[in-house]
């Protein structure tokens, strides 16, 4: 079982026989009052998204989902076809499943898939992804400040915030956790 | 060729601001004849509080706030104490919690919480010289005096629920946190207070209305800021609280505290008091219009 302290975005339950994933997550504590735990639910099965709030001492039964290997092979109209590397069964997840993910997958790119019986519902990426950047604006000279920052396309079509160094063309790492630009790649 | 950690980097501004306010703090309470102390953070044991919970430290813990050292203090004869320390609370994570954060904590002999209002009113006036402040796009206006609001009216105003029926179903917590506090301290500061008795473990009873306790709340557009009390100073009726608090505590299945018997016997020898603990990274947050606690520390425990 798992108790409030476990609860954090990403954490997987099971609510009325049905997986479901904390998408949004807050601790919130009155002054001298009862800590709670504010969580935003999505069905992992129908998607939905419902708002639901905990209190210390509560308890949870965990999703019992199996993860396994595949490789990222393409995407066509039904959505992201992934292979088990072992069985070579193929599995393939919606857009809807992905969300943001989907910025971050690079073909052949070995993933974890989550299965809920024989079907694909979720995915852990690598934590870090390369991806190059094609379009960023110019790097204006005399500007050394490192925190700076501006922002930034790449290859994948997703947006993010990089230091103003980083030009067009550069290869750069991503958290694919965060979602927030690492470092610049040497090639 | 090493870069450097940007995300580090790039809080620059924020560190600086929160290193002049923090100066500013220091220079007000020294120009008011407070004399500043540090208590050790480590200590045997804190106040027994049913909903806050100590890190242990080999067999002693990590202090949740420095209250018991500086009172002891306030006992000995040193009538006006301020601390700028950490604090440690367990398992406290979220938007605008950390669980090792700054507090400013200060106590004042021959005075009660009305007094700590004033205080609270100047201590603002000196770090937005200004006279107001832009958090989330709302302008509060700092001029005193602040919105003084009881528990009771907030209920009433704010909430679904009245004061007593909220306490009657257990969910006093919940209506602050999600209904009443959301809307306190928007266009000017508010202060909450006389919470009920039983909501203030350290707070002495209203005198003239002993069903609720000298106890305020300072909110600033919507966040919680500070807590204060006028000092329950009767080591009778302290132990009793204890006892209480150790109770619950005991009834939600955590682990007992000892109780601080040095603090209970110094209690007899403490002036009439009232003391204050205002969260410094809360502060920051508002004046450097950071929207998570994160954005205005250096380091989050996930950075490390």
């Amino acid at each position: 079982m798992l108790t409030c302290s476990d609860l954090r975005k990403g954490t997987k339950l099971m609510i009325d026989g049905e997986p479901h994933v904390i998408v949004q997550f807050d601790f919130t504590k009155p002054g001298k009052g009862q800590a709670l735990y504010k969580c935003k639910l999505r069905n992992m099965i129908t998607g939905s998204l419902f708002d639901r709030t905990y209190r210390s001492g509560e308890s949870f039964e965990p999703a019992a989902l199996e993860e396994r290997d595949m490789q990222y092979l393409y995407q066509d109209e039904t959505g992201y076809v992934f292979m088990d590397q072992k069985s070579y069964e193929q599995t393939t997840l919606g857009e809807e499943a992905l969300g943001d993910q989907k910025y971050f997958l690079v073909d052949n790119m070995e993933v974890k898939i989550l299965m809920f019986g024989d079907r694909g519902i979720g995915i852990t990426l690598p934590n870090f992804v390369n991806l190059r950047v094609t379009m960023a604006e110019p790097w204006v000279k005399g500007d050394t400040a490192a925190g700076n920052n501006k922002p930034a396309t790449v290859e994948t079509g997703y947006n993010l915030q990089v230091p103003s160094f980083v030009e067009e063309g550069t290869l750069i790492q991503i958290d694919t956790r965060t979602g927030e630009y690492v470092t610049r790649v040497k090639e | 060729m090493m870069q450097g950690n940007w995300t580090l980097a790039k809080k620059r501004t924020r560190l600086e601001q929160r290193a002049r306010i923090v100066q500013t703090i220091r220079s007000f309470f020294v120009g008011r004849d407070f004399l500043e102390v540090e208590t050790p953070h480590r200590i045997p044991g804190n106040a027994p509080e049913a909903h806050i919970d100590a890190v242990q430290s080999d067999d002693w813990f990590l202090h949740t706030s420095p209250e018991l050292c500086m009172k002891r203090l306030l006992a000995a004869g040193y009538p006006q104490l301020f601390q700028l320390c950490r604090c440690w609370r367990a398992a406290e994570r979220g938007s605008r919690h950390l669980p090792e954060f700054t507090m400013l904590e200060w106590y004042a002999a021959g005075c009660d919480y009305h007094t700590l209002m004033e205080q609270c009113e100047s201590l603002l006036a000196t770090l937005l010289p200004g006279g107001n402040l832009t958090y989330r796009g709302q302008t509060i206006d700092l001029t005193p005096p602040w919105e003084r609001l009881t528990v009771d009216e907030a209920f009433d105003r704010y909430g679904s629920l009245s004061l007593r029926q909220a306490l009657d179903e257990d969910r006093f917590d919940e209506i602050i946190s999600f209904e009443i506090e959301p809307r306190l301290g928007i266009g000017k500061p508010t202060f909450l207070m006389e919470y009920p008795a039983e909501l203030a473990a350290l707070a002495r009873r209203h005198p003239e209305r002993p069903h609720v306790a000298e106890r305020f709340e300072l909110y600033i557009a919507g966040l919680e800021l500070a807590n204060a009390f006028s000092e329950l100073t009767d080591p009778v009726e302290q132990r009793g609280r204890f006892v209480a608090e150790e109770a619950m505590r005991r009834d939600t299945g955590k682990p007992p505290y000892p109780s601080p018997e040095k603090f209970l016997r110094e209690l007899e020898a403490m002036p009439e008091a009232a003391g204050i603990a205002l969260g410094v990274d809360r502060l920051v947050m508002l004046i450097t219009g950071a929207e998570t606690i994160d954005e205005i520390v250096a380091f989050t425990p996930e950075l490390l």
